[in-house]
């Protein structure tokens, strides 16, 4: 027993140290480009975990997901940036930014909450909207959010007079900005799998997997269908409010157009093709989707190199491959590419 | 410890029960018998609080509570197996017990139990790690009963648990409920196999069409032409 749990510990510990060594070997092979890269797919295995507690632990369809990434980066931009003079300190702009979020995942939970599946997925596609058109558009009469201009020179993150911005050095080695945003952005996924892992069993979790499957056997169990609902889009929409607010710090810009529905999309898109309700599986969509898209970027130079011209554009293809990939996955593995694993009947191998 | 006044029960335009008394007394096991769409599920549903009546009251243990919300209904000790059983297919059977005793909170107590319907059916406890929709259908009713006893009610509400099952499980499925009934849990079983529920309950209500036609101990309506004409299958054709 000590043995195993031995074992387990050294495991962890072994893959703790490669994900903290991975951004020096990324950088070295691949260039600071893939670091950056790195970063923004840590990123989205946040939103993807956040989106999994609505979609795959409530089961609520939630297409206007990027509305609540929108609300924390804002939050983030405006507590942090010229744009309003002020400069308030990290440690209270991000749970402002987790809580704003929260509040509006209560704001559009409340009047939606009798819609289920496709219905609901329209209202908040519509929600996701309005909130991108809001923000194009809270430049006049008075000007909050710089319209589709966006807000520039937003803070680095910054914890008193360390600054994520500047490189540091420790015991010989160079911390650049991307390593610092990879090591934060990575202790921050950490945090939100453990919080993923935790609710799924708890009873709140449970009570949300019940709703889930059925929902009016749920309200005969006693659960209270309509607070665990808004808790499942509060919570969700924190994350979201959170990577938010680094995303923000980490580009320095944000306009509205990083936030379109297409962005909803594709972190339902990782969710699904991972495994949707399952954890490892989302964040295996995450990193995915984040990253192949972006070897795309060689098919132009190489296709230069071959025929002496580019015939099929990068960007064309990106959504083309991505299509196939979705018909392929959803007739080949429909419940993701790797779903929980589930005992069923043919174990016990014995009927009713 | 339930008394229903007039109630009744609309869907758009359309009555489903057209204002119906019951009342059952505490221990007792009242069957509530007719054909399909007569209203026996609306009126449970009612009670359990999935419905809102259109008119009529529902009283329990002398509190009004025909506007209370279902989870509060389940604090009060009432507990439903809904129709189609209403299991949740993909949580674990043991989930699903876990499940039952979502509003206790005496954690060591409830473990206790889930292990005690372990023992009781022993059929779920080989499969206590499987998902619930990968079992049969009887294992499923079995289930969704041995999942509203773990909330400890006071007055448990079946609706078909019969439905759709082989005679043999059938049969597994009423003994199971008999020794409930013998616990001292006060039962109201809607059923359409009229036989069965009278065979098990001690009192029975007849419904037709949204009203009810028919009151009686289960003895006096086994013998009753009506009912041995409509429901029992004798004398002739069902009308």
């Amino acid at each position: 027993m000590t043995g195993l749990r031995y074992a387990s510990w050294s495991r962890q510990l072994l893959i703790i140290s490669a994900l903290i060594v991975a951004p020096f070997a990324i950088e070295m092979l691949l260039g600071r480009s893939w670091l950056r890269i790195t970063d923004v797919a840590l990123l989205y295995v946040m939103l993807a975990l956040g989106l999994n507690i609505v979609v795959g632990f409530a089961g609520l369809l939630d297409l206007g997901y990027i509305a609540f990434f929108a609300v924390g980066a804002y939050s983030y931009a405006l507590l942090a940036s010229p744009q309003l003079a002020i400069h308030a300190p990290v440690l209270v702009i991000i749970p402002v930014g987790a809580a704003l979020a929260a509040l509006f995942g209560i704001a559009l939970g409340a009047p939606t909450l009798r819609l289920r599946g496709d219905y609901l997925a329209i209202v908040t596609l519509g929600f996701g909207e309005i909130i991108r058109v809001l923000l194009n558009n809270l430049n006049r009469p008075i000007n909050i959010t710089n319209g589709p201009q966006g807000i520039t020179r937003i803070d680095p993150l910054h914890i008193s007079q360390f600054s994520f911005g500047h490189s540091h050095s420790l015991g010989g080695i160079t911390f650049t900005p991307l390593h610092q945003y990879y090591l934060i952005f990575l202790a921050f996924v950490l945090i939100t799998i453990l919080i993923s892992v935790r609710l799924e069993h708890s009873r709140i979790g449970r009570a949300w997997r019940a709703i889930r499957d059925d929902e009016l056997a749920a309200q005969a169990m006693g659960i209270h269908t309509r607070n665990l609902k808004l808790l499942a889009f509060a919570m969700g929409a924190s994350f979201g409010g959170v990577a938010g607010c680094l995303f923000a710090s980490f580009q320095g810009f944000i306009s509205p157009e990083s936030f379109q529905l297409i962005d909803s999309v594709m972190i339902l898109c990782m969710v699904v093709l991972g495994g949707i309700g399952h954890i490892g599986g989302v964040i295996l969509g995450a990193l995915l989707l984040t990253i192949l898209p972006e070897t795309l970027r060689y098919i132009g130079p190489l296709q230069q190199q071959i025929f002496g011209t580019v015939y099929i554009d990068p960007a064309d293809l990106r959504m083309l491959l991505f299509g196939l990939a979705l018909v392929l996955m959803m007739l080949l593995r429909p419940r993701g590419l790797w779903p929980k694993r589930q005992l069923t009947g043919q174990l016990t191998n014995r009927g009713g | 410890m339930l008394d229903i006044q007039s109630l009744q029960i609309h869907y758009g335009g359309i009555a489903a029960v057209k204002g119906i008394n019951l009342s059952i007394a505490r221990g007792e096991q009242v069957a509530l018998i007719g054909a399909n769409g007569a209203g026996k599920s609306s009126t449970l549903n009612a009670i359990a609080g999935l419905l809102k009546p259109h008119a009529g009251q529902i009283s329990y243990n002398n509190q009004d509570i025909t506007t209370l919300a279902a989870h509060r209904r389940v604090t009060l000790g009432m507990a439903l197996v809904p129709e189609g059983r209403g299991i949740f297919p993909r949580l674990t059977v043991a989930e699903n017990l876990a499940m039952g005793a979502y509003c206790r909170n005496d954690t060591q107590v409830i473990a206790q139990d889930i292990q005690k319907t372990f023992a009781q059916f022993p059929r779920l406890a080989e499969r206590r790690l499987q998902l619930a929709g990968t079992l049969s259908g009887g294992e499923q009713q079995l289930l969704a009963i041995a999942r509203a006893l773990l909330s400890k009610p006071q007055l448990l509400l079946l609706d078909e648990p019969s439905m759709g099952l082989a005679p043999l499980m059938i049969q597994t499925i009423f003994e199971a409920i008999k020794t409930v009934a013998q616990s001292g849990v006060t039962l109201l079983l809607v059923e359409q196999n009229a036989r069965l529920a009278l065979e098990t309950c001690s009192r029975a209500y007849v419904m037709e069409s949204g009203q009810i036609v028919l009151a009686d101990t289960a003895q006096v309506l086994l013998d009753h032409p009506r009912v041995r004409q409509a429901y029992l299958g004798e004398m002739g054709e069902p009308t």
